[in-house]
């Protein structure tokens, strides 16, 4: 036993960089919604990239060690406090055996990543320690934290207290927040007209946004191309013969509100999709709050490969910044 | 006599009622005790009932119902 849960926050979950290899199965990837924020905050702990770690969503939880740890709480701005004393983000900080981890509330972003060293040490599930709750697989128990849980940390030795990622090195959304996004297989689904609206309207995150998929409202409903419904097609313009869904991918059911597939979704279905967001946006997704005002920006492959290559850079930066 | 707000915890929507074919939970003027709902958050598929930490008279409402908040935004003054 290392960490005593007091209290759960909203939903958090243990999760690592994912579990992928299992998607054809119907078992999603899992892992951090902003992998980006959780690559950092283990770097700053001195653990492995990968080790697991705690996802917070829009309530911090309140953590008791049993035994002293370095932590580092990164992507949302979620104020740490030690024993009420407060703390800096995205910066190392120590924590001795008995003193009381938690939170203020949240100042912006969605999700904070929670490192401590020597990461969570739940049995790995499938080759990973993230959370699927509604598969019930991995992390601890299968399921969001609750009070009274005590979750196991590895040994390892820490990394030093004070280390900071600076600012320019932390990617966060903007206002709007863009998404860059590949028109896709079905974009000859809709009008003219409607491919342009899409890019062109301003979208607003719903309520209806988890690890499974973010919806966004708030956009001109999408007009379809008339046709005869193929065979194994619902009869909604928006219906397709089923397909596989890829991580990012863009449905709109009955053509009013995209729905961005994030990292537990639903492997497959029947509902077209518009394009995919482009895989270095993805963590940017996983920091919107309900309401924040989004527009999506169409790429084409080549950019798509640029920005994924951008982002590892900005990662060997950090990794630079740290050593 | 000072004024207490009770803050979101979490973003979502404001709602008054607990459910929309049922009463507020409390009018302005409402006598409240600690620990008494106030309202409800929404968010991520599921609501979250606010309560408050004190007793006292609710003064003022500071948001609308299906308002949007933010995590901390003062939703209720309550005269203690």
């Amino acid at each position: 036993m290392a960490i005593k849960v007091n209290s759960p926050g909203l939903a958090t979950s243990v999760q690592d960089l994912g579990r992928p290899g299992y998607y054809h199965l119907g078992i999603p990837i899992s892992g951090g919604m902003d992998r980006f924020a959780l690559r950092a905050a283990n770097m700053l702990v001195g653990n492995d990239e990968g080790a697991a770690v705690l996802e917070a969503v829009f309530l911090g939880p309140e953590l008791e060690f049993t035994q002293d740890a370095m932590v580092a709480v990164t992507g949302a701005d979620l104020p740490p406090k030690v024993d009420g004393d407060p703390r800096a983000t995205w910066t190392s900080f120590a924590i001795r055996a008995g003193q009381v981890l938690s939170f203020e509330y949240l100042k912006g972003g969605a999700r904070a990543y929670i490192a401590v060293s020597g990461g969570i040490d739940v049995p790995l599930a499938l080759g990973s320690r993230s959370t699927y709750t509604l598969g019930a697989l991995g992390g601890f128990e299968g399921r969001n934290l609750l009070a009274g849980d005590e979750l196991p940390v590895g040994a390892a030795p820490a990394a030093a207290e004070g280390r900071v990622v600076p600012a320019e090195l932390r990617r966060m959304p903007g206002s709007p927040a863009e998404l860059r996004a590949m028109p896709g297989l079905y974009w000859h689904r809709i009008t003219e007209a409607s491919r342009r609206g899409f890019f062109e309207d301003t979208w607003k995150v719903a309520l209806e946004a988890d690890r499974i998929g973010y919806r966004f409202q708030n956009g001109h409903p999408l007009e379809f191309v008339d046709r005869e419904p193929p065979f194994g097609a619902g009869s909604d313009p928006s219906n397709i013969v089923d397909s596989c869904y890829p991580y990012g991918s863009i449905q709109v059911p009955g053509g009013t509100e995209p729905i961005v597939l994030h990292r537990d979704a639903v492997s497959g279905g029947g509902y077209f999709m518009i394009g995919t967001v482009i895989s270095a946006d993805m963590d940017l997704i996983g920091q919107l709050q309900p309401h924040t005002p989004t527009r999506f920006v169409s790429v084409d492959m080549a950019a798509a490969l640029a920005a994924r290559h951008d982002r590892r850079a900005l990662l060997d930066k950090i990794r630079s910044a740290l050593d | 006599m000072a004024n207490k707000q009770v803050l979101s915890p979490v973003p979502g929507t404001f709602y008054r009622k607990p459910a929309p074919d049922q009463p507020p939970y409390k009018e302005e003027g409402d006598q409240v005790a600690a620990g008494e709902a106030i309202g409800l958050v929404e968010v991520m598929k599921s609501f979250h009932e606010i309560k408050t930490d004190f007793s006292g008279t609710v003064a003022k409402f500071l948001v609308d119902n299906e308002d949007p908040v933010m995590a901390g935004q003062p939703l209720v003054e309550i005269d203690g």
